[in-house]
């Protein structure tokens, strides 16, 4: 293999999994140590620059930091990334963080729209208001946030919590022009901005056409529509006997919902297996622990009805049958049908894009699926004025996934209204910094913890389910956060390798606690991850290779399961492996032109 | 030294032994020497050794004298029985040890200036009377504890990190060992574990009097130019007469070489010492021989690594003394004390 070059932006990027699996690439282990500092302010404002909405975040993300976490690879559980983000934005200095925000500059002259009140404007607005520009933020709903607000339960993310962050980009000088619906794109572009950008979400739930839905319409219910209902006041009951259709986190949060409005006996009933719903394990799991079954198999066949109201749903049972190419479809099992009775029934099999308002003549490309053609890296739709992003963009999503498009979205509106070419993309800033104090000094706590995952404790389900607005869970405390910190292994604490400082001692090699390192002969790629130490068997992962040494052969480091521990380094006698930290942070509009 | 304490966590596709221990099982303390001492591998060596050889870590007993070289028992098999005797006490330690429980594998661990300058005498006498043992010389040179004076071992002519030039004679153990009757004698260098591991593996599985001269650089005092016992002077003067597999009794043998390469010595457990021979004329069962190559390689400037003797059928202490089967401890009152007719027959054979 040629020797790697550890200079080039992505290579140890990619060693730190979960910021390079974060689609906004948050960088965790920097705000994670932080937390462990005590400095809990700090952690926010690195969170608040990359993904703009820490404390809903730290409640609500779908983690995909956390699949990815190293530690999920060396012990059973990933470090709980997300609920850390919490302590951050829970023990924060309020104050501290006002100070902080960005100052906003003289108005460049420049006026931008933002349709849609949602996580990907906000983070339009946020990244281009300090930049000067007047931003004007339109929505339907009469409070800004979009599906934060309109769709989760308040007992997973309270109010005060959407209020404050949505409140810090209100607050950069946005005109807020909300409890307006926009239904003519036409007309926005009339107004003379210098750009719109389009955030408005997939605002439509699908609906389930079989016999009997017109018939027993008032007790049948789209899941986001109610949730929204319920969230903004005007539903605070339902039914004794309740069934959820789906398997989505919205599912979820119907059912659990329904178990704080009067539904005692609140069944979720998919028609895929249990193992395959969309739902994220744990959010599947703390609807069980609030007493709901999760029936699978089971497809709705008609909905039964008596003078005009609900009794029940009736379901075919399916089984997965795979053909000779592994592909899987759903077969009925002949068994009879099964109905079960119910009060009320909430379809929340899935969300799609609407766009009625944009008229196909406003100068933007469809494609055949009804969707607007936008550029996958400028966001930039086929009129050059107008921006999308978020869930508008490419079908439904999340809220993370949003904030990422906002910040490219934001990048390419300032490059498009600074006359720039768009396609050219910032690279991101890296900086590099050596941890070594002493000998065996660190300005990193190398000392690993062998803790397993904590919990987070939670309020105690009879009263949970007593009010909709009680937050369940509780969060970590300061001092469980601490402890749960201390199981990051600071994989952006890179281990950086200099040819000409070794002696081919192999103290490197005999200390290493997950044999990661091995010096051999050199050959493929192929054919060196079979000759390691320990074989390097996840391919996702890089393999380290350095230039040839005096006595022929390179060194090799495996990436994938390095503990980031520095006793490579702290066993070296001549200094050949330095642990230096290299924070990779993504340039957002107005850092670089 | 380093003061966290190693990591738990482990490789996930770590194998386990016959055992069912990993390697990391057979660790011990985080090492306190010198960042890239030479003994730290050997002691990495002697952990993959021990892993590879299914050691149960209670069998076995780790002895070692005074020194760098002698503290790092420490460092490994930690469930391992150990004594930290007094400076060149070891071998006459390890002798008692072995002679009141021949049950343990007997491991001693020491340095040049422990085996070579105040333990020679006990060094000597240990091989001498075949004491069944592996008995590795942690070999650098200098005394680093004391911050680099030459050693017995160190050669004439070689210069210290001072720059001094050492004029005295240097102790060859090798050449020792094989004058005074070891059964199984090596030579190997800390920064070559592929040829290490093995001679290991050999000199553990050997009956009688194992000793591995070991050369591993200290890197604080002699690794520098002019040093004849630096990572850069091994590797530029070593001359490997031998590679060494141990394959356990009665496993199949699967790998085949060219006729006339190989050589197998089935030691006295059963276990086959397969050689590929690196200088197509060495004789490793030719003692005599042995020592003529040995000093012939050495006036040439060369250090001769590999195993360097082996007599796979040789009989140890406890076979010339005709001791008893069972160790010490598990014997009873009834042999221990056999009684009035007992006595009265030795009595009787000595009238």
């Amino acid at each position: 293999m040629e020797p790697t070059n550890v200079r080039a932006p992505d290579y140890f990027h990619k060693v730190v999994d979960c910021q390079w699996a974060c689609p906004a690439h948050t960088p965790v282990p920097e705000y994670i140590r932080l937390i462990a500092e005590g400095r809990y302010t700090d952690a926010y404002m690195i969170n608040w620059k990359s993904n703009v909405f820490p404390g809903i975040l730290g409640r609500t993300c779908d983690r995909p930091c956390e699949p990815a976490c190293r530690r999920g690879r060396v012990e059973d559980e990933p470090v709980a990334i997300c609920r850390l983000k919490r302590v951050a934005a829970d023990n924060k200095d309020a104050a501290g963080v006002e100070a902080r925000l960005p100052h906003v500059a003289a108005y460049n002259g420049k006026r931008i729209a933002c349709i849609g009140a949602g996580p990907a404007s906000l983070t339009v607005a946020r990244d281009l208001a300090p930049l000067g520009y007047h931003i004007t933020v339109y929505d339907g709903d009469a409070k800004a946030g979009g599906m934060i607000r309109s769709q989760i339960p308040r007992f997973r993310l309270p109010e005060s919590v959407i209020d404050d962050e949505v409140g810090y980009i209100a607050g950069l000088g946005l005109e807020m022009k909300l409890g307006r619906h926009i239904d003519s794109l036409k007309s926005i572009l009339a107004e003379d901005y210098d750009a719109v950008f389009v955030g408005t979400g997939a605002p439509r739930g699908r609906d389930l056409d079989v016999p009997g839905r017109t018939e027993a319409a008032a007790n049948i219910h789209i899941g986001i529509d109610w949730l929204s209902s319920v969230s903004f006041g005007h539903i605070e009951k339902i039914g004794r006997r309740v069934i959820v259709l789906g398997g989505g986190n919205t599912a979820m949060d119907c059912c659990r919902t329904s178990r704080r409005l009067g539904g005692e006996d609140v069944k979720v009933i998919v028609r895929s297996g249990f193992d395959e719903m969309k739902a994220s394990p744990w959010e599947k799991e703390d609807a069980m622990h609030e007493g709901i079954p999760i029936l699978n198999f089971l497809v709705p066949k008609a909905f039964t009805h008596d003078n005009g109201r609900l009794t029940g749903v009736v379901f075919e049972e399916v089984a997965p049958v795979y053909d000779d190419k592994g592909r899987r479809s759903l077969r009925p099992t002949g068994t009879p049908d099964q109905t079960f009775e119910c009060d009320d029934v909430l379809v929340a099999i899935g969300q799609e894009n609407s766009f009625p308002w944009i008229e196909r003549d406003a100068g933007l490309d469809f494609d055949e699926w009804g969707m607007p053609v936008v550029n996958q890296i400028t966001f930039q739709s086929t009129n050059p004025r107008v921006f999308f992003g978020g869930d508008a963009a490419f079908g439904p999503k999340n809220i993370i996934w949003a904030v990422a498009h906002g910040h490219d979205a934001a990048v390419s509106i300032e490059k498009y209204c600074s006359g720039l070419d768009i396609a050219d993309r910032p690279p991101p800033g890296v900086t590099t910094v050596s941890q070594k104090m002493g000998i065996h000094e660190w300005s990193y706590d190398n000392d690993i913890s062998a803790d397993l995952r904590h919990k987070v404790p939670q309020l105690e389900t009879k009263a949970a389910l007593a009010n909709v607005k009680a937050e369940v869970e509780l969060g970590f405390d300061r001092a469980l956060g601490y402890r749960e910190a201390e199981r990051c292994l600071n994989c952006d604490i890179q281990t950086v390798f200099a040819e000409p400082l070794c002696i081919e001692c192999d103290a490197c090699a005999d200390i290493c606690p997950t044999d990661c390192i091995t010096f051999t002969v050199n050959g493929e790629e192929d054919d060196l991850r079979e000759r390691l130490k320990a074989p390097a068997l996840n391919l996702t992962q890089d393999l380290y290779v350095s230039e040839t040494l005096p006595t022929r052969r390179v060194m090799v480091k495996d990436e994938d399961v390095c503990l980031h521990c520095g006793l490579c380094a702290e066993r070296c006698p001549t200094g050949a492996w330095d642990m230096q930290k290299v924070l990779t942070e993504m340039t957002h509009a107005g850092c670089s032109r | 030294m380093t003061y966290i304490t190693k990591p738990k966590f482990h490789h996930p596709g770590l194998q386990t032994n016959a055992l069912g221990f990993t390697r990391r099982d057979y660790e011990g303390k985080v090492s306190t020497l010198c960042a890239g001492c030479g003994h730290d591998s050997i002691s990495a060596a002697i952990i993959q050794s021990c892993f590879e050889l299914d050691v149960e870590p209670h069998k076995l007993a780790k002895l070692s004298g005074i020194g760098c070289s002698s503290k790092t028992p420490d460092y490994f098999v930690g469930a391992a029985h150990g004594f930290n005797t007094v400076h060149g006490r070891m071998p006459s330690v390890l002798t008692g040890a072995n002679l009141a429980n021949r049950g343990l594998i007997y491991l001693g661990v020491s340095g040049d200036g422990d085996s070579a300058s105040i333990g020679l005498g006990q060094f000597a006498h240990a091989v001498r009377r075949g004491v069944d043992m592996a008995y590795i010389v942690e070999n650098n040179g200098v005394y680093g504890l004391t911050k680099g004076q030459f050693s017995a071992t160190a050669d004439q002519g070689s210069k210290s990190k001072k720059g001094v030039i050492n004029h005295d004679s240097p102790i060859d153990l090798v050449g020792l060992a094989l004058q005074l009757g070891a059964t199984y004698v090596a030579r190997s260098f800390s920064g070559d574990k592929e040829q290490l591991v093995p001679l290991i593996k050999g000199a553990i599985r050997h009956k009688g009097a194992a000793i591995i001269d070991c050369l591993s650089p200290c890197v604080a005092f002699n690794n520098h130019a002019g040093s004849t016992k630096s990572f850069d002077y091994v590797r530029e003067h070593n001359e490997a007469v031998n590679r060494m597999d141990v394959i356990p009794a009665r496993s199949p043998i699967t790998a085949r070489y060219e006729p006339g390469t190989v050589t197998d010595v089935t030691q006295h457990d059963g276990s086959v010492l397969r050689l590929r021979k690196i200088h197509a004329d060495y004789d490793p069962n030719d003692r005599a021989g042995a020592m003529a190559f040995l000093h012939a390689r050495q006036a040439a400037g060369e250090i001769v690594t590999g195993l360097l003797y082996v007599d796979p059928q040789a009989d140890d202490l406890h076979g010339y003394l005709g001791t008893v089967q069972r160790p010490l401890n598990g014997l009873t009152d009834r042999e221990l004390t056999p009684g009035a007719a007992a006595l009265d027959g030795i009595n009787a054979s000595l009238r």
